[in-house]
């Protein structure tokens, strides 16, 4: 049964990459693009990564799309058919993936047991980490503890994204209160069902931020599913209505706040006498130390990728609304 | 069939990640090349995901009764990558409104045609 919905998954992912190759109409291209990313997202909890599903349904299907409409409604919404020949990028296309093909005939089948990947480190982290860490969910304990250094460095990447972001988009706030009529003021269903379902949206965000050491879920995608939140109200209220609720200049402080919170931990961890991010310095306790150590850090994790997700929104839609009043 | 099931994961990721790389090389429009990226980026997650699976395993959160895990390193390393992907996105997309703003088009020959006419 589980192969039969894996086959039939991918199947239909293959199906929507290859329509996207010919579509013309972006907006088309982009939703399909979404559809893909959902697809995805179910083929991951089929092959077992619950959490990468959770990351993949909010960020590629959610966000991801958010920011590729905002940039087809500046930069036009159809493309313009190529004057170059296709044969060129066909012909390597097909070599790489004939060889890429021959490639995988040397790859160990697929789920099997005692292929080569499950036989090193995996079985420790699996065995010794609900041990050592103290949490039912092993994601959330490499990803914060065992891995917690490299977890400090995406966290460092989706900040200077930020600061990309803003320098190439200039976010006034000036623009904004200039035009009253953004939003979609007259629909005044979508605006009593977006005030039922925006505080649901942050609760839920919250529990899976604080739930994500025992199931699924954790800084990142509680960070995304907040700022999905926030979204919804600015889109349906227009963006100089949520600006008094989450200011760009407070989303700033934020975003550096939960990198300093993820950071300072590692130093606390110092002072008390271990590695930077040995949480077991945190507490009497060793087992209590690494929980409360991951709690604070997917707390910074989650501060900062919603701060992030939400500036850059502001910065896109900020630059719509400008490009409407020219 | 057995031979097919054993590889079937594999190649659909490499017929994606070409598709994408297809979209890549041959769309001229930017937004478009950015989504054909994305798609080959999902392809190549798929393939380390597929890698971490154990049939008959279950997801790798401790519950009782369950006597073998899927590989918990693949996910935290592409759960990351997710993120630091739309990250990456993002700026991508935020180059694509300036060079709309600069050259008035986002289509690749339109303003190499202009470059060249300076």
């Amino acid at each position: 049964m589980e192969l039969l919905i894996d086959l039939v998954l991918l199947a239909m992912l293959a199906l929507t990459a290859l329509r996207i190759i010919f579509l013309k109409d972006l907006f088309a291209v982009v939703m399909l693009f979404s559809i893909y990313s959902f697809l995805s997202a179910l083929i991951f909890i089929n092959l077992d990564a619950v959490d990468v599903a959770f990351t993949e349904a909010a960020v590629g299907a959610g966000i991801s799309t958010v920011l590729m409409l905002g940039t087809i409604a500046i930069t036009g919404r159809t493309e313009t058919p190529p004057a170059k020949s296709k044969l060129l990028p066909l012909l390597i296309v097909v070599v790489t993936g004939a060889a890429l093909i021959y490639g995988t005939l040397d790859m160990p089948p697929f789920g099997h047991a005692e292929n080569p990947v499950h036989e090193h480190v995996a079985p420790r982290y699996i065995e010794e980490s609900p041990k050592e860490i103290g949490l039912p969910n092993m994601v959330t304990s490499v990803l914060a503890s065992y891995r917690g250094f490299d977890t400090l460095g995406e966290t460092v990447v989706v900040f200077s994204a930020m600061i990309g972001v803003l320098s190439l988009l200039r976010l006034r706030k000036r623009d904004a209160d200039k035009n009253p009529e953004s939003g979609i003021k007259a629909h005044r269903v979508l605006q009593v069902i977006a005030k039922i379902v925006i505080p649901m949206i942050i609760l839920f965000a919250l529990y899976v931020q604080f739930h994500g050491d025992f199931g699924p879920g954790g800084g990142f995608q509680a960070g995304v599913i907040a700022a999905a939140a926030f979204i919804l109200y600015a889109l349906v209220f227009g963006l100089s209505n949520v600006f008094k609720v989450v200011g760009p200049t407070f989303l700033r402080i934020l975003a550096v706040f939960g990198v300093l919170l993820y950071a300072g931990v590692g130093v606390y961890s110092m002072a008390m006498g271990g590695n930077f991010l040995d949480y077991n310095y945190l507490a009497e306790n060793p087992l209590s130390g690494q929980h409360y150590g991951i709690i604070l850090i997917e707390l910074g994790v989650g501060i900062t990728v919603f701060a992030v997700m939400l500036s850059i929104f502001y910065a896109f839609d900020s630059q719509i609304e400008r490009a409407n009043i020219q | 069939m057995s031979f097919i099931a054993d590889y079937y994961n594999y190649w659909i990721v490499v017929f994606l990640m070409m598709t994408g790389f297809y979209i890549v090389i041959s769309a001229s429009n930017l937004v478009k090349k950015v989504v054909g990226l994305n798609i080959f980026q999902t392809s190549v997650f798929m393939l380390y995901i597929s890698m971490g699976k154990v049939k008959g395993g279950t997801a790798p959160i401790l519950t009782e009764g369950a006597t073998q895990y899927s590989n918990p390193l693949p996910h935290v390393l592409i759960l990351t990558a997710i993120v630091v992907g739309v990250a990456t996105t993002a700026v991508a997309l935020s180059l694509i409104v300036r060079i709309k703003e600069e050259y008035g088009t986002v289509e690749e020959n339109e303003f190499e045609n202009k470059d060249d006419a300076i």
